[in-house]
């Protein structure tokens, strides 16, 4: 599905990763940990194609992410959902418009997916927040509406980049239900966070595999987690 | 920009048109440049289609006649018309040649002298008609051999000044045509500024518009389709005030010069039609082009 062999990223002149490998499972479930600063972001992005390795190679799907061209990782992202902790939605777009932008760029008509939009909408608990424009949503709603952005494709992988990084506990633990009820019906999941207490809590509720980037090198962290 | 789905183009899509925010600085840049440089390239046109009409009738005046007047006292003037005629019909390229009867000659001068003008009464030149073929005659070469046998004969070549008129309306025409290019390179100019701004100031939707599966194709028809119908817009407003401004100038008239022709005859008023299709074209290739630097750059 997603797989990273020996891959290093460098940057400015400095290897921000190296030899990292990854191999990401139908119906997985990952986090990805680490102090501010270690690569996360920058994994996820690879993992996604939004960055190409400096060595290595990147399997998306089967794909060769360097032998494709822009339009083409564009189609096989259409196969992920992507959460960031900012959310990036268009302020202008409604927030429903902002969740079925993925449809809309994908070029499908709109009432093509008006049904999976009113039911991801209700599952994400924002039906009475449709029409409401994205500044005008709290920090929990605009995760859960990312989220649902991030879904909306029926996508076989959901990458989420710190997703409670903005969120009370509280907001955490149900953005958090909403992740392992996706991974329950199949979703490959890979979290990004360095909240230690949110992967406790996933791990009291589904076997997740716990990754750990230390000096740009990735590792399986111990059982102290 | 060849993949662009051009019935999506021109129909348009509700949703995909939201995408990208109003940018109201910009559309109104867009549509006045086009609307200005549409209303000058009905102006050049109308020249330049002015220009074309005079040259071609200078041209055709030229190509049809010249003149021998035979200047000589009054017993010798039936000799050397005689002689001039003679020596007219065995000159290479002259097609045919006449002496104007005294009904001709009179009916000529009657706008100065009046229709009751008795020309014996005037030291009036004789003048013979030279209707010249296709390839015309050697003008030098005659005036030589009628100075030799018709010494009152004067060739009146008019190409002398009217070659001269027909090569400037050509000019003229000529310049006409390349200021409606530099108008639309212009637009181009114009539009691909705008676009490049425009593209700019919505990086981070482009961006947006990348996590979720948006092709480079999906987003440069965004911004092309927008342009494409702004320059169309512009174009068909800048072509509606020139044609209303061309239509209340004067008309073409034989008793008036140059500048009461400068406008439109017959089918010449649905050329200005041209303009906004040929605006919205220029517009559709440099948005795209504009874009597909931007996206490769903000790749």
């Amino acid at each position: 599905m997603i797989e990273l062999e020996n891959v290093a990223y460098s940057y400015g002149g400095g290897a921000l990763l190296s030899e990292i490998s990854l191999k990401l499972a139908p119906g997985s479930f990952h986090f990805l940990t680490g102090p501010s600063g270690a690569g996360k972001t920058t994994l996820l992005k690879l993992c996604y194609g939004a960055l190409l390795p400096t060595h290595g190679d990147v399997t998306l799907f089967g794909e060769d992410v360097s032998r494709l061209e822009r339009d083409d990782i564009a189609l096989v992202r259409r196969r992920m959902g992507v959460v960031h902790q900012d959310c990036r939605f268009l302020d202008h777009l409604t927030v429903s418009e902002n969740i079925a932008l993925p449809l809309t760029a994908s070029g499908r008509p709109a009432s093509a997916g008006q049904d999976d939009l009113t039911e991801l909408m209700a599952w994400v608990g924002l039906t009475h927040r449709a029409d409401a424009v994205p500044p005008e949503l709290s920090g929990g709603e605009r995760q859960r509406a990312a989220l649902a952005r991030a879904v909306i494709m029926s996508p076989d992988v959901v990458l989420a980049d710190e997703p409670t990084g903005n969120v009370d506990w509280e907001m955490s633990q149900r953005l958090l239900r909403l992740l392992v009820e996706l991974n329950k019906m199949g979703k490959t999941v890979l979290i990004a966070t360095h909240d230690l207490s949110l992967i406790r809590a996933a791990k009291s509720q589904i076997q997740a595999r716990v990754l750990r980037i230390a000096n740009g090198r990735l590792q399986l962290a111990g059982a102290d987690l | 920009m060849s993949r662009i789905d051009l019935k999506r183009l021109i129909l348009g899509d509700k949703q995909a048109d939201r995408v990208v925010p109003p940018s109201g600085f910009t559309a109104q840049l867009t549509i006045f440049a086009a609307a200005a440089m549409a209303f000058l390239a009905v102006f050049a046109m109308a020249l330049s289609l002015a220009s074309g009409r005079l040259a071609a009738r200078w041209g055709n005046e030229l190509a049809q006649s010249s003149t021998i007047r035979i200047v000589a006292p009054l017993d010798q003037r039936q000799a050397q018309t005689d002689a001039a005629l003679r020596i007219l019909e065995t000159t290479a390229g002259v097609a045919y040649a006449r002496a104007l009867d005294d009904a001709e000659q009179q009916a000529l001068l009657a706008p100065w002298f009046g229709a009751d003008l008795d020309l014996q009464a005037l030291p009036v030149p004789q003048l013979i008609e030279v209707i010249e073929e296709d390839t015309g005659f050697d003008a030098a070469g005659l005036r030589l051999r009628l100075a030799a046998e018709v010494p009152g004969a004067v060739l009146d070549d008019h190409s002398r000044w009217r070659a001269p008129l027909v090569a400037a309306a050509n000019r003229l025409r000529l310049l006409g045509w390349i200021s409606a290019v530099l108008l639309g390179a212009s637009v181009a100019v114009m539009v691909t500024l705008a676009a490049n701004t425009a593209l700019a100031a919505n990086a981070q939707v482009i961006a947006v518009l990348r996590l979720v599966g948006a092709t480079d194709r999906y987003i440069a028809q965004a911004f092309i389709r927008r342009f494409t119908l702004r320059a169309f817009g512009g174009a068909i407003i800048g072509i509606a005030l020139a044609m209303a401004a061309v239509s209340f100038l004067p008309k073409a008239s034989d008793t008036a010069g140059f500048l009461t022709g400068l406008g439109f005859q017959g089918w010449h008023w649905f050329l200005p039609f041209l303009i906004p299709v040929l605006s919205a074209l220029v517009a559709f290739v440099a948005t795209g082009t504009a874009a597909k630097r931007a996206l490769k750059r903000l790749a």
